[in-house]
This record gives C-alpha cells, structure tokens and sequence, in this order.
C-alpha cells in the first residue's frame, strides 16, 4: 500500500513537508524549551492567523504574508520579553488575542475567505499542500537548519545563562532576535502540516519525550528531531488508513504517546544508572531529577 | 592597549532611582587577588556586575583592559563566575557541555571544536575534579559541584582574568580548599583574579588586597583585613548588631564593622 502511495504525487509532497516539519519544530524547539519560552510558539502561531488573512484579503500566497507578519509578532514578542517587566506577561496575552481575533475577523470579510479555508489553517491541511507550498517550506526550512548549524554553540549558550553570554561579548540582542524569528519560520513551515492551534506541539513535545532519555543538549537535540519525524511521517501514514483522521491531530497525539513511553522507560533507565553509579562509590550521589 | 584589568572611576549604579553605588573608584592592576568584601545589600554584587558592563552605570565610567565594556572586544581575556548556575533551562546539559561553553568566546562561528578547545575543556573538569561526572547532566549534581562546573567553565576559557561573583557562598568545605587551590595556582600563572566574598575563609592566603564596600561607598582598600578577637576564632557566627553602627568611619574591619 505505502508503494502505492508514494507513487501518488499528493502523496509524495505530504511527505516532503511532514519531513521538514519533524526536523525543525524540534531543532527549534530545543532552544526555545531550553529558554523557558516553551509557548513562545503558540503566541507566534496565534500572530500568524491574522498574516494568513492578510493574504487572503490582498490576494497575495497566505504562507508568505503569514512569514511577514509572524516575524514581526516574533519580533514584538521578544521586545516585550527583554524588557522584563511584568505588564510584560499581560501585553503577550493580549497580542495573542489581537492575532487570533484578527484573523477570523479578516478571513470572514476576505473574498476567497471561508471557514473551511479558516479551518485549514488553524488544524492543518496536508493533503491541500502544493508544489509551491513544498518550494516554500523547504526554503524555510533550510534556513532554520542553517540558523541551528551555524549560532547553534551561541544559542546553546544564550539560552542557557544569558548573562555567560553577555560576559562571553555574544551578541545577545541579535541572537534573542534570532532565536524567536527563526521561531516565527517554523511556525510558517508547520502551519500547513499540523495546523497553527498545533504547531507549538511538535517544538516542545519531541523535545520533553528525548529530555526522559538523554543527558546532554546535542543529544536531545538529536533524538528529538529523531522523534519529530516519526510523529510527523507516522502522524501522515495514519491519515492514510482512514479519510476521517485529521493529519494534525494524528501526528500530535502520536507525539504524545512517544512521550508517554519515554517517560516510563526513561524511569527504568534513570533506576538503573543511579543503581551504577552507587555502586562506584558513596561520594558519586545521583540525586533522582524527574 | 592597557593591562590594567578594570578601572573604575566615580562609578554609580541605581535601581530605579535608589542608588546602590554612589562614587566607586577602583583600579584593578595584573596579577593582584582582590576580595570585594561587604556586608549584604553593600553592593559588592552590583560592583562586579558593573565592572563587566552587566549593569549599566548611571554616573562615572568603567574600563576593561582600557575600554568601555560596551567597545570591549577581547572578552575571551575575562572568565566570569556568576554567583550561582543558571543552567534553569529546561533541557539537560552535560557537565562538559556546560564547561566547554566557556570557551565560546575563544570560538569563531562555523569552525568546529578544535584539540585545543578539547583540552582546556580536559584539563578545566580535572582541575575541579569532575572529570567523573563529565557526562553527567548538570542538573544532577549538588549545589557545591554546581559551582565547581562554574568554575571550570571560566577555567576553560584561559582568560587573563577572573570575576567570581560569591564563589564560596553555600558551599561545602571540600569546594572552598578546592578554590582556594585553584586560585593560588591561577596567581602563580600570573593572573588575576576580583572575587565577591562574604567571609574568606580557606581563601584567606590567596588574597593579596582586600576592598571592603559599605553603602555602595569603598570604606576599605588595601591589605585584606583580617579577623581579630573573637571573629577569628575557629566557627566563630557572625553576628553583629548593626544597629550600634557608625554612620562612616576611615578603619573598618573585613565585614565593613567598625574595628
């Protein structure tokens, strides 16, 4: 059957994006859940609603208004952060609520604009995906991967103590900047797949499963990508077996169940290194992190 | 370019108009050990932070290496010891991981890690002994081997000179010789060394020049005080009522407490 489909065009390009999905939410996310900002994506997404209306308002592609304006919600976002206050918190809210009220109000009154098209976006629409888009996404997607290879030993630093970073001379604003534009991408890129309510899903989720089994930052990074795509892909596949499953939601859940398992073997693997490593000597305490 | 490590003159610091600093003057020269010492809230925490350029100053100006921190470029020449580890992220990182991230400043984008990179990161773990536990997250690890990583990651980046913001704060015995140590074999190499402390404790040998900071104001500069009486004896509690305390006075013992 999977033979059959991958001769299928639509298929085929499902699969492209659901690939490059799986790859950077989770590269992404590392960081980001590293940062504490684990609903940074979330915000972003809510923003980009009100940039998919736009296009759909202008008669412009909605994935290209949706980068502009996400960039810039991205942008906002980090802006309010740096500035630590407290009201901080509140006009985060509040841009949320602007970007998903927005939207709905712009799709409704866009020409080529309807709750179908609406849904689409908001839960994802896979099998909708076309050459164009996967042209997109695939630049995107380069660029976020090119982003992680290139400042990711600045980034780990970053989001690790920012004040190591700012005695190290980083370039803190423009590396905060970084991080959440390159964030705003991604929810661009997973918007198609898993749907903007979803996208901040496959940043943290991957990323909460592999922190159950490693110990080290490259290597959660790593199986975290390893898990984004098996969420995506097998997310896709499940679709497949039946019209009624909706991707997003498929590949979401199975995500979620990925975690479930690692946090029971992740238990097991923990027991058995504190167990080793007590036996090495009474001064080598492993406190138990959960 | 200048060797003096940290030159500040008239250096003020506020927090949301209340000033914590109020005229700071302090030359760091090469090769010194110098105790910033102070009661708590004295601002000793805020100095170092100032120095660096991590707070901004709101009066006076502050040199590293004769430049301003904000057109101060060689920062691999300063390894910086915050006062605890803020590994908060939500992702686990290794022992190493963290020790080899004080080498950044030394590091050029898009060049992988070199030998040399490697063995400062080898020899940064063996001088704090945790060469063990380097592949262990950071996150399990007790609150005094937390600060010994700190100290390898300053470590790792062999820079010229050092801040450690409270190094021995909460800290077990067995870290406080282990420091004090490291920095008597930091001095032989020649370098110096600016560190906040409550009490100095096992450090007490390795500092050459003690400044004693009271009321965002130095009260104190010069050979480090020592503790007499009843201070210096043995698990002696500090307790001092603070009360009786004189509004400013030119001698002031090693806690900023009138002698």
């Amino acid at each position: 059957m999977i033979v059959e489909l991958l001769q299928e065009q639509l298929f085929q390009l499902a699969l492209v994006a659901a690939l490059l999905v799986g790859l950077c939410a989770p590269a992404v996310g590392t960081f980001i859940v590293q940062r504490r900002l684990s609903l940074l994506g979330d915000g972003i997404g809510h923003v980009a609603l009100t940039g998919v209306a736009l296009g759909f308002l202008t008669g412009t592609t909605p994935v290209l208004t949706a980068v502009i304006v996400s960039v810039a919600g991205a942008v906002a976002i980090e802006l309010v952060r740096a500035r630590g206050r407290t009201s901080g918190d509140v006009a985060l809210a509040l841009l949320f609520y602007g970007g998903i009220a927005g939207g709905v109000l712009l799709m409704a009154v866009s020409p080529g604009g309807s709750n179908a098209k609406l849904n689409s976006y908001l839960f994802g629409a896979i099998a909708s995906v076309t050459p164009a888009d996967i042209w997109v996404i695939a630049a995107l997607a380069v660029a976020v991967i090119g982003v992680v290879l290139v400042f990711g030993r600045e980034l780990f630093v970053l989001c690790q103590d920012e004040e190591m970073a700012r005695a190290s001379g980083l370039p803190v604003r423009f590396l905060s900047l970084l991080i959440a534009v390159t964030a705003a991408l991604t929810v661009v890129i997973a918007m198609r797949v898993v749907g903007l309510l979803l996208v901040s899903a496959l940043m943290v989720i991957p990323v909460a499963t592999s922190q159950q089994l490693t110990r080290g930052f490259r290597a959660t990074m790593a199986s975290a990508m390893v898990f984004g795509v098996l969420a995506s892909v097998g997310g896709l596949l499940a679709s497949t077996v039946s019209a009624k499953v909706p991707p997003g939601a498929a590949i979401v859940l199975i995500a979620l169940a990925g975690f479930v398992l690692a946090l029971v073997v992740g238990r097991f693997v923990r027991r058995g290194r504190s167990d080793e490593e007590s036996r090495v000597g009474p001064t080598m305490r492993v406190e138990e992190v959960v | 370019m200048s060797e003096t490590a940290f030159a500040m003159t008239g250096g003020r610091v506020a927090y949301d108009g209340r000033p914590v600093l109020r005229g700071i003057d302090l030359t760091v020269r090469p090769g010194e050990v110098v105790a910033l010492l102070g009661a708590n809230g004295s601002g000793k925490s805020t100095l170092v932070r100032a120095l660096l350029g991590l707070t901004p100053l709101s009066g006076g100006s502050t040199l590293i290496y004769g430049r301003p921190p904000a057109r101060f470029s060689d920062w691999w020449r300063i390894g910086y010891v915050p006062q605890r580890l803020q590994v908060g992220g939500g992702v686990p990182a290794t022992v190493r991981e963290v020790v080899a991230s004080g080498r950044i400043a030394r590091q050029r984008r898009l060049r992988r890690t070199s030998p040399a990179d490697r063995a400062a990161v080898a020899a940064a773990l063996e001088a704090v002994r945790l060469t063990g536990r380097a592949g262990d997250p950071v996150q399990s690890l007790s609150g005094g081997q937390q600060q010994r990583v700190l100290i390898a990651r300053a470590l790792a980046g062999e820079p010229d000179t050092y801040v450690m913001d409270e190094p021995t704060a909460g800290v077990d015995a067995d870290t406080q010789r282990l420091l004090a140590d490291t920095l008597a074999e930091l001095v032989l190499g020649g370098k110096t060394v600016v560190l906040v402390a409550h009490e100095l404790g096992p450090l007490e040998p390795v500092v050459t020049r003690g400044v004693v900071i009271r009321d965002g104001l130095v009260a104190h500069d010069g050979r480090p005080p020592r503790p007499e009486g009843d201070c210096a004896r043995p698990g002696h509690e500090h307790q001092h009522p603070h009360a009786a305390e004189p509004v400013a006075g030119p001698l002031t013992g090693w806690q900023g407490e009138p002698l």
